[in-house]
């Protein structure tokens, strides 16, 4: 067997593997062989080493680790044939990258072949050399290359040139050293070597500014006549390419002047008319040209400015816009966005045709034209330009819609000359892309109408019809939603018409309609139906003929599986039916929200708000895990939760005036009123947290009263406290109002909060015309199982009560234990009270119910 | 300068990867696994240029193998697109009709020919003839290489007999 053919044995090798049927098998074949070259590898085999480092190259190509044979390649380039030194070399630029330090003991063979009388493996030296050397070869062997540059053979030439341009990127010390010898290749015939003498001469120029000065003083004009011969040379076969001889070295000569010509006028000048020529006489029908083309105008771009020139530039790029070619279309588009840098008006002319591109199929080409219109908005066509666009929104296709909406909206905002024009707008676009749209966007939509107070009137009709038809975009109907509850009342009674407005009649009933849809349609997510229940709110106040419906719709939310609609809904039912008497001055018209503020905050918290805002609906979880609220969200007490949004701080005017509490008279604080934090208290001291209020409720009748049983709570309320001796009218009236009034006159339940304070308000847990009971509670730190109540009672009767005895129950899951009371006697009218300390234990602590 | 050069099959197999700046071999594995999930899956009328991180990967599809290289933002697209289709004719030329089968079974002569063409990330050669020319030669010294040495053996093996 020929101990140099690797044909036979790798053939079969890459036969087998291809044979594999699955990963496993191919696994197997690739250990066997493996397992094979290592064993000759082991034994200092000669004979098969080419062939073996073939099989290795191909395994190391599958995705296998090879490292074993790194060795393999060192002895075979110091062999002398010609074919292991090929197989050799290939195997070390494969196997090896220049981090390993295995590389640096080739250096030595480098050396060798780099002085070689064999020009081809001279040139297998300088490749392998040119493609991984690192810096400490770089500098050991940059004499041989540079020697070599003057090399007789030309292909030995544009080899060297190559390998310097590794050598000077690597070592930058060592471009003074090439200068003289790379300019001279400039003055070459050979193709091969004038291309890779321009590239080196490039290179030079970006490492060295000796380099560039050199070469502009002495080398432009040749560079320029080498160009105007190139251009305008006869057909040759052997470098023609779509009718263009050599279109490769007509663009790197471009590129090269067009490193000389930047910032020199001088240069600049020179190069100005075989640009010219080039531009105006290049074909542009086949790739070849237009890559020609495109490189010239970027070297027009660049170079010192010339009028002529740059027209002819930018007209070249129109005429490319229009190319039925996408690839022509993209290039011309990024060099557009470069171009409008330099000359701003030039590319307006061409707007149309960028619009045009918006709507193209290729989803790259839309992309940078969209980034390109924007580049181009201006106060004055900003106007046509974004109704545009969002024509187009209503047909772009869904991956689309995100960023065209994105980029809307930013117009929009950015460019907005009235503030009816930008209502307009933002109104179509959400009623077309509402689901695209970023909660910033309408959050400061809202900020707007709410200073437009002109148009409160023409807003909130506009939005009552868009309503109509649009209700699947969520964002339309947030907005929708929430107008409509601040300015129903404009609505009903056509107040502020303005001239361009069709008349339009909407009943109280219609707007109530319309929010309860909100509320009703299942594919509405969780913030948007609780700000349908606070509207609806707003309305009872603003149309009190309606309250009773209202209030129907409400309470039928009472049940509902999410946290903050049945919370929503029981407060605001508790509002409707006990406290008409303020719900007037709860429910007034939001003051204003300050512009300025809110773009100032909108700004730093910006970056919260993009890592926090999400665009996905909400899950359907029992209040558990609430959304993650940017801190605008709860601007607008869009969130359900959290007095502690992740930026603010407790002198966040704006937060609070619209926040987390619903009481009026913006409470200027942060900090809840003890009655509502007593009933959190309550809840959290029984660690029956996360369960709705209305089993809270119950739980918190379970404390006092022998029974589970939520039904009859008000007889068990009666039973508890039992007094030796009842004053005739000592005993509690069989009023249906006590349950209620537990909690009631706690005030209505605030919204959750997930974190407490240490200390814990009193709570008055039992009060009527005879008795009165009060409930201190304490947790001690590290022990937040239990619970230490001390209840005071005080006789609010004229009666001396005697052997007065309080027992109590609770649920299983808890545990009561009752110390002695202080005394059995309670006297009358207040005079003095009776402590007892309980402690309740909860087994159950942190756990879900 | 072209940063790398991939070759791929449809299904995602590698046939031939040139690495001209420093890549660690992991670093390798990562960007052709994730180079080849974003071309492949890439529609047919797109244009051919895919920007990937701060880089510019020109490809285009010749039957059933994807030919990428990467390059840098201010490289000239159009150009990169008239390498490839330089390298496929003269693959083309010394094939003869090259086929994916082809470059699989003679891969180490696809890498020879590439190493003709492009350096250090660059342009070497823009005639084919001249490619075609250095081929030849080469393999010519192999094939008398091989002879001296069957010739050699031959003589050993009797001499030994």
């Amino acid at each position: 067997m020929n101990p140099f053919s690797s044909g036979t044995r790798l053939r079969d090798m890459i036969r087998a593997i291809r044979a594999c049927k699955t990963a496993a098998e191919e696994r197997a074949v690739v250990r066997k062989e493996c397992a094979a070259i290592r064993a000759a590898i082991n034994e200092n085999d000669q004979d098969y080493r080419h062939r073996n480092l073939a099989k290795l190259m191909f395994i190391h190509m599958l995705g296998y680790p090879t490292h074993f044979g790194q060795m393999e390649c060192l002895k075979l380039i110091a062999s002398a044939g010609f074919p292991e030194k090929r197989i050799g070399y290939l195997g070390l630029m494969l196997l090896l990258d220049e981090r390993q330090e295995v590389l640096m003991l080739v250096t030595n063979s480098l050396k060798q072949d780099l002085n070689h009388s064999n020009q081809y493996i001279v040139g297998l030296a300088l490749c392998a050399l040119g493609n991984i050397c690192s810096a400490e070869m770089a500098r050991d062997l940059a004499p041989e290359v540079e020697r070599l540059l003057q090399f007789r053979d030309p292909n030995v030439r544009k080899k060297a040139a190559l390998c310097s341009i590794r050598i000077i990127k690597k070592v930058p010390d060592l471009a003074e050293n090439f200068i003289n010898p790379a300019s001279s290749l400039l003055k070459e015939k050979h193709h091969g070597v004038l291309i890779t003498g321009v590239q080196l001469c490039m290179d030079l120029c970006k490492v060295s500014s000796e380099a560039l000065e050199y070469v502009r003083k002495k080398c432009i004009e040749g560079l320029v006549k080498t160009l105007r011969d190139i251009a305008n040379s006869p057909y040759s076969p052997e470098y023609d390419i779509a009718g263009i001889t050599d279109p490769f070295l007509h663009i790197r000569l471009l590129k090269l002047l067009r490193i000389l010509g930047q910032g020199d006028a001088d240069a600049s000048d020179c190069m100005n008319d075989i640009l010219a020529q080039v531009a105006t006489k290049t074909e542009s029908k086949k790739n070849a040209g237009n890559a020609i083309l495109y490189e010239c105008v970027e070297t027009i771009m660049s170079i010192e400015d010339n009028g002529g020139l740059r027209v002819l530039a930018i007209n070249i790029l129109g005429r490319f816009l229009s190319n039925r070619d996408n690839n022509i279309r993209y290039v011309a588009l990024n060099m557009l966005m470069k171009a409008i840098v330099v000359d701003a008006q030039a590319v307006q002319r061409h707007r149309a045709t960028i619009l045009e591109c918006v709507k193209d199929s290729d989803a790259s080409i839309r992309k940078r034209a969209l980034e390109l219109v924007y580049l181009l908005v201006n106060e004055s066509n900003v106007k046509p330009l974004t109704k545009e666009l969002i024509e187009y929104l209503e047909v772009s296709d869904q991956e689309f819609k995100g960023d065209l909406t994105a980029k809307i909206c930013s117009l929009v905002e950015k460019f907005s000359p009235e503030k009816i024009w930008y209502i307009d707008q933002m109104l179509k676009v959400l009623s077309e892309a509402g689901n695209f749209v970023k909660d910033e966007v309408w959050h400061a939509l809202i900020v707007v109408i709410s200073n437009a107070s002109d148009l409160h009137g023409y807003t909130v009709r506009a939005l009552y019809r868009a309503f109509q038809t649009s209700t699947e975009q969520e964002s339309l109907v947030r907005v929708a939603v929430w107008c409509i509850g601040e300015y129903g009342d404009m609505l009903v009674n056509n107040v502020g018409m303005l001239d361009i407005e069709e008349p339009i009649t909407v009943t109280e009933s219609d707007t109530v309609d319309a929010v309860e849809v909100a509320i009703k349609r299942h594919t509405l997510d969780l913030t948007t139906k609780a700000m349908a229940l606070i509207a609806l709110l707003k309305l009872s106040s603003r149309f009190p003929s309606c309250s009773e419906r209202i209030k129907d719709i409400i309470v039928q939310n009472k049940r509902s599986l999410m946290l903050e609609l049945q919370q929503r809904s029981i407060e605001f039912n508790c509002i409707l039916q006990k406290h008409q008497n303020i719900r007037s001055a709860l429910l007034e018209r939001m003051p204003v929200l300050d512009e300025a503020t809110f773009s100032g905050r909108r700004a730093g918290s910006l970056h919260t708000a993009i890592s926090t805002s999400t665009g996905a609906p909400h899950n359907l979880q029992n209040g558990i895990a609430k959304p993650a609220a940017a801190p605008i969200a709860d601007l607008l007490d869009l969130s359900s939760d959290d007095a502690a949004a992740p930026s603010s701080s407790g002198g966040d005017f704006l937060m609070d005036l619209l926040g987390v509490d619903l009481s009026p008279a913006s409470a200027p604080s942060g900090t809840s009123q003890p009655p509502k934090a007593g009933t959190d208290v309550l809840l959290d001291l029984l660690s029956i947290g996360t369960s709705p209020p209305a089993q809270s409720s119950s739980s918190a009748s379970d404390i006092l009263s022998s029974s589970q049983d939520n039904k009859a709570p008000l007889a068990n309320l009666n039973g508890l406290a039992s007094l030796s001796s009842l004053p005739a009218n000592a005993t509690s009236p069989a009023s249906p109002v006590p349950m209620m009034d537990l909690l009631d006159g706690l005030g209505p339940i605030p919204q959750k909060h997930e974190e407490n304070g240490p200390a814990y308000p009193s709570l008055v847990a039992y009060e009527s015309s005879s008795l009165r009971m009060t409930f201190n509670f304490s947790k001690q730190p590290g022990n937040p199982q239990m619970t230490l109540i001390q209840a005071t009672f005080t006789n609010l009767s004229p009666n001396v009560y005697n052997d007065f005895l309080f027992q109590a129950a609770v649920p299983k899951f808890l545990q009561l234990h009752l110390d002695p009371a202080s005394s059995n006697t309670l006297p009358a009218s207040g005079n003095g009270s009776i402590t007892q300390n309980l402690k309740v234990t909860n087994s159950q602590q942190g756990k879900e119910p | 300068m072209i940063h790398f050069v991939l070759l791929i099959s449809r299904q995602g197999k590698v046939r031939l990867t040139k690495w001209y700046s420093t890549y660690t071999q992991k670093e390798r594995t990562k960007v052709i696994r994730e180079l080849s999930g974003v071309i492949l899956t890439r529609g047919p009328k797109l244009c051919n240029f895919v920007e990937w991180r701060g880089f510019k990967v020109v490809y285009k599809r010749y039957a059933s193998l994807y030919f990428c290289m990467c390059i840098d933002q201010d490289d000239n697209e159009l150009e990169i697109l008239e390498i490839i289709h330089h390298y496929v004719e003269i693959l083309d030329r010394y094939f003869g009709s090259v086929c994916e089968l082809d470059l699989i079974f003679n891969f180490h002569k696809a890498y020879y020919i590439l190493d003709e063409i492009l350096i250090a990330g660059e342009l070497q050669e823009s005639s084919k003839k001249t490619v075609a020319r250095l081929i030849a030669a080469q393999d010519s010294l192999v094939e008398t290489a091989k002879e001296q040495a069957s010739s050699i053996s031959n003589i050993i093996a009797q001499a030994t007999k």
